[in-house]
């Protein structure tokens, strides 16, 4: 039998040290699992109810959820109609019409332009609606190739029948001079694949031969240009290039053309007339054609042989060039200068953004040079029209 | 590109709000050390037999209020008007990602009558119109007004123009500011004018044609002139984000101390614009004012610059001014984190700015023009010039 413990006995002692002990560590448990549960909460350990009140309230604006469709056009300031495009999400490579970056430049070391000082006093450089025309000295390549790095350049050329032996000089010369330093691809339209001649291309180029058919007449042949580049552009060229440059082939290149000509939409002044008056311009007169402009209107007699522009600019004027043509053919009636007057009626109401000097598009042949042409950049390669038509 | 959430030390709700939904956990802790070291004071007075269910119970009733408290906050947080807006928002996050762009046909230029540009040109020696890279540079002459307004009425265009009216010393320039503006400012447009001010009652109710709408924004005053003109940047870029993207295609950033004199029209539209300084268009780039000192994100070294561009004037599609702003923003506090202040505040980081990120239209000095000087015969027609602020009291 215990004796009673006596109040202030050991074991009293013991239990009361126990008893605080168990007490301290309880409560430290206790507050240890209280801020465990506090700052779970606060670093989202716990998963938090999404309510709607936060979303309508007008401070919070989860601008991720917005669908905000800006009345944006596809141009820049010079030549906006109002056009709006299909962009994909993933389209980064629309060049200057990606709705955020201007392109950044690295650090450059080049002469400083002065602002009293015109390059070039002896041509007009700009027209009144703002689009640059491209002549030498009034642009500086180093600055503008920075500005193009990441662009693809795709060049389309027709070579139909024997126009295929026109592609080699055509092409070498390219390689020389077109678009040196950027990605371009040549797309070759031919109806004789086995005749396009192997060309050694530089890194960063490749060559895509596309098969179409041929026509018997070769206006026929020159005014369905239209129609293929438009087919080509909706299946294959949105996805692959950035711009798209439309070219004749029976040309070749003496000099540089580079990336100053890339713009949403261009023209090239066509050589015989760039010095004329707009009633001497050889624009389709017959009300009843869909290339008719009157003897009162008319900027410019742009060529048919150098044309382009974003591949979405392209794909619309040639659409529309080769709906026009469609029509036109239904009535009965073919324009003076086939796909190149309805160009012209094209670009006379959708003013093109860069306008190409002479320079770009020159017959030495036909025409003696002037002074204030510095440099030919695509010349006229001589060709016997009757033997290459027709055959 | 991910951006850093930093907390500028003049703007910061976030952190406070947060600061205060911290107190009632902290207060349950201490609240509950508090009854578990009474709990234990208390435990020693009464006998140990009696003590243990005593204690459950009151361990049992803490752990049930922090598990009440737990649930309660995190109900409570989801109530709470906290300000969601980041303060650096990637541009791709508002403008790319839903961006839905349908095919329209093509709507051609009306029919006009205009004469025929005249390709050989044999004019006297006047204005560069043509920046190196192939950008428009702006001048009387150089476009035909009715050309472009045939091509830019159809487009339903917003234009919004942003103006600084903070501190007592600006908001008497409102009136005239506006009043020229109604007078001069893109007519025939529609227009939305922003007034940041810290003193909304300050602004005078001007009358407005029809079409265009003022906004008075409220910001808070600044306590020092050169603080005023380092955070227009930011504002700029906030309000795009918060509002003005929704409401206008393309945005002007004006100074307020200036005035309208002639027709500012849309040739002045384009992606990103800047007008070149009137004191410093005739002088080499050497002489130009750039911040030469390398420690700041500004520096422009001696051989470089094309133009030196105002910084009372810029602008341009609404997207890349909200491009340009927040670039210019992130150089100013970079210079800020430093101890650095630029030279020339925001127009040296603009000029900085601008010579990386060349603009698409540089408006000549017509466009900027300086009341002081006297007029040179190149420049046809100032259409908007800075006040002379002693005789600006004359002006009302």
């Amino acid at each position: 039998m215990a004796e009673p413990s006596p109040a202030g006995t050991p074991s009293t002692v013991n239990q009361e040290i126990q008893g605080k002990s168990t007490k301290s560590w309880l409560g430290l448990i206790l507050l240890f699992a209280i801020l465990l549960g506090f700052y779970s909460n606060v670093f989202s350990l716990i998963p938090r109810r999404q309510t709607e009140e936060s979303q309508s309230s007008p401070e919070a604006h989860h601008l991720q959820g917005q669908r905000e469709s800006l009345p944006l056009s596809s141009q820049d300031e010079n030549g906006v109609v109002g056009q709006r495009m299909l962009l994909e999400e993933s389209s980064e490579g629309g060049g200057h019409w990606n709705t955020c970056r201007i392109p950044e430049v690295p650090r450059l070391l080049y002469p400083k332009a002065q602002l009293l000082k015109p390059s070039r006093v002896d041509v007009l450089v700009m027209t009144p609606w703002f689009a640059p025309i491209i002549w030498d000295g009034t642009f500086d390549s180093a600055i503008l190739d920075a500005q193009f790095r990441n662009t693809t350049i795709g060049l389309t050329v027709f070579a139909i029948k024997k126009y295929v032996v026109f592609l080699r000089l055509f092409l070498e010369t390219a390689e020389q001079y077109f678009m040196a330093g950027h990605k371009v691809t040549y797309y070759i339209f031919t109806d004789r694949p086995a005749d396009v001649p192997r060309i050694a291309l530089q890194a960063g180029r490749r060559l895509v031969v596309l098969q179409v058919g041929s026509y018997r007449r070769w206006q026929d042949v020159s005014m369905h240009r239209m129609e293929m580049i438009s087919n080509f552009s909706r299946q294959r060229f949105l996805r692959e290039v950035d711009y798209l440059v439309c070219l004749d082939v029976a040309m070749k290149f003496s000099d540089h053309v580079g990336v100053e000509i890339l713009a949403p939409l261009f023209g090239t002044l066509h050589p015989g007339f760039y010095a004329a008056d707009r009633q001497s311009f050889t624009y389709e007169r017959r009300p009843s054609s869909r290339a008719y402009i009157p003897r009162d209107e008319g900027d410019f007699y742009y060529a048919g042989g150098f044309f382009g522009g974003s591949v979405p600019e392209v794909y619309r004027l040639t659409t529309a060039c080769h709906q026009a043509m469609t029509a036109d053919r239904a009535r009965g009636i073919e324009a003076v200068w086939h796909d190149e007057s309805h160009l012209n009626r094209y670009l006379l109401s959708h003013k093109p953004s860069k306008v190409l000097s002479p320079e770009y598009l020159w017959d030495e042949r036909m025409l003696r040079r002037p002074p204030l042409l510095r440099r030919l950049r695509y010349v006229a390669v001589p060709k016997n029209h009757a033997e290459i038509r027709n055959r | 590109m991910p951006c850093p959430r930093l907390a500028p030390s003049w703007c910061s709700p976030t952190p406070e709000t947060q600061t205060v939904s911290l107190t009632p956990l902290r207060e349950v802790g201490r609240f509950v050390k508090a009854h578990s070291v009474s709990a234990g004071a208390q435990a020693q007075m009464p006998p140990p037999a009696m003590h243990c269910p005593r204690l459950a119970l009151g361990l049992g009733f803490c752990l049930l209020l922090g598990i009440t408290l737990c649930s309660l906050w995190v109900y409570v947080e989801n109530w709470l008007l906290v300000s969601y807006i980041p303060y650096y928002l990637p541009c791709p996050e508002i403008f790319n990602m839903k961006l839905q762009y349908e095919e329209e046909p093509s709507q051609p230029v009306a029919q006009s009558q205009y004469p025929q540009p005249k390709l050989l040109e044999q004019k006297p020696t006047e204005l560069l119109t043509l920046t190196p890279w192939l950008a428009p540079i702006v001048s009387e002459g150089t476009f035909n007004a009715e050309l472009l307004d045939h091509i830019y009425q159809p487009l339903n265009l917003t234009v919004g123009l942003t103006a600084f009216a903070a501190g007592n010393r600006y908001t008497r320039f409102v009136q005239h500011f506006l009043e020229s503006a109604e007078r001069f400012f893109m007519r025939g447009y529609r227009v939305r004018y922003y007034i940041f001010t810290d003193d909304p009652q300050a602004i005078p109710r001007v009358p407005l044609g029809p079409g265009r709408h003022l906004s008075v924004i409220p910001v808070p005053g600044p306590s020092q002139w050169e603080e005023a003109s380092m955070r227009r940047m930011e504002v700029i870029s906030m309000h795009i984000a918060e509002r003005a993207h929704r409401e206008v295609d393309y945005l002007f950033c004006l100074n307020v101390d200036t005035a309208f004199r002639n027709p500012w029209g849309p040739e002045t539209l384009g992606d990103l614009v800047a007008a070149i300084h009137p004191g410093y268009f005739t002088v080499p780039r050497h002489q130009f004012p750039y911040e030469r000192r390398p420690v700041s994100t500004a520096f422009v070294a001696d051989g470089e610059g094309d133009f030196y561009y105002g910084g009372a004037v810029f602008g341009g599609r609404v997207a890349r001014v909200y491009e340009f702003t927040r670039g210019c923003h992130m150089g100013i506090l970079a210079d800020k984190a430093n101890g650095i202040m630029a030279a020339w505040q925001e127009e040296s980081h603009l000029n900085r700015r601008f010579l990386s990120h060349k603009p698409s239209k540089v408006l000549s000095p017509e466009y900027l023009w300086d009341d002081r000087q006297p007029q040179p015969p190149s420049l046809k027609l100032i259409r908007f010039s800075t006040l002379n602020k002693d005789t600006a009291w004359l002006q009302s």
